[in-house]
């Protein structure tokens, strides 16, 4: 199975037409893919609450939106998660690359490993953690419930998931 | 003139286009002058009004002006090449340059001193970018809407602030008459 295929088609088929990402080694092939879809309009942000404010601007707009970025990111963007995303009650999707998981090769990313799952559920946030490919299988529901119930919703994906780190 | 005297005199432009205002005394100063269903008031989150803006002039095609500060910019500066590279022409970003942190105490910011924050935009690939004296914004503001072309104003006025009620509205209700004012 192509996983970054996977990722993209199920993003269309529920109507998200806005995506931004910021980049991560492991979510290149998805961003690459999101990249080349016609009906998907990708814009890259520079920071992870940036890329939220344009979401959350798409979103009041007509657009459905999703981000893709790194778990350090949540240490980026807990003030934006809590008083624009969470406060104006609007749906997430976030796909998160979880760096420091197993596999992980640099060290310092488990710094931030340790903290994501706690920092989510503090935020009362649902969370997803893609461990095995197969895991995929559920990114669908996941989005079909994020704009059901109009919350951020993480979708965690770690290395094992992404096949590892080549030799690594 | 201060930030409210100007928003005072460009009510009537503001008044049905779709506006996104800065979090802070620039909303509570926009709600008191002038409350309407399009206008978008940030009761948090500093410095993604220039953000939440470009998101929605992106995805529907009516005219978008961001109501910004010097002080909330300065803190999103990854803002500006993200608008230099992808801002459609439906894209007015309004940044009233006072000098000063507003909000907290009219703290000085750096655009006060040597920073050039129109310099900057311009550096970050905003191709259109207006300066503009606080007496001069309505005048300004109403030809960038009428050009169509993505806009970046820079509005130099003195620091200060009007004494105007905290907004109470729920941020659902805000956030929902304003996607039915968009959508309509």
């Amino acid at each position: 199975m192509n996983i970054d295929k996977k990722i993209a088609d199920d993003l269309v088929a529920n109507d998200i037409r806005f995506v931004t990402t910021v980049p991560c080694k492991q979510l290149a092939g998805v961003i690459e893919e999101v990249e080349q879809r016609d009906d998907i309009f990708h814009i890259p942000s520079n920071k992870e609450d940036e890329g939220m404010g344009l979401c959350a601007g798409a979103w009041m707009g007509g657009k459905r939106p999703a981000i893709i970025m790194q778990n350090t990111a949540i240490g980026v963007t807990i003030n934006t998660l809590a008083t624009l995303i969470q406060y104006y009650r609007m749906p997430l999707p976030m796909i998160i690359s979880y760096r420091g998981e197993l596999r992980e090769p640099v060290a310092c990313q488990v710094e931030m490993a340790v903290h994501t799952k706690a920092l989510l559920a503090q935020l009362n946030i649902p969370t997803y953690h893609f461990h095995w490919q197969r895991d995929v299988e559920e990114f669908d529901n996941i989005l079909k419930y994020t704009f059901m119930c109009n919350k951020p919703v993480a979708i965690l994906t770690d290395a094992n998931f992404w096949g590892g780190y080549g030799d690594q | 003139m201060i930030r409210s005297e100007i928003l005072e005199d460009i009510a009537p432009i503001l008044r049905d286009q779709l506006v996104v205002c800065n979090i802070g005394i620039p909303s509570q100063e926009l709600h008191a002058i002038d409350d309407q269903p399009t206008n978008f008031y940030m009761l948090g989150t500093m410095g993604l009004a220039s953000s939440i803006g470009l998101g929605l002039a992106l995805a529907q095609p009516k005219p978008v002006i961001v109501i910004d500060g010097d002080g909330s910019v300065l803190t999103n500066l990854g803002t500006l090449p993200t608008i230099g590279n992808n801002a459609p022409s439906n894209y007015i970003l309004m940044i009233i340059d006072n000098g000063s942190y507003g909000s907290t105490g009219d703290q000085p910011t750096y655009t006060g001193m040597k920073t050039d924050l129109a310099g900057m935009a311009r550096a970050a690939g905003c191709d259109n970018v207006v300066e503009v004296q606080d007496v001069g914004t309505g005048a300004a503001l109403q030809k960038a809407i009428d050009d169509g072309v993505a806009t970046v104003m820079v509005v130099k006025c003195d620091s200060g602030n009007a004494k105007m009620p905290v907004i109470s509205m729920d941020p659902v209700v805000i956030r929902d008459r304003f996607m039915k004012a968009v959508a309509g």
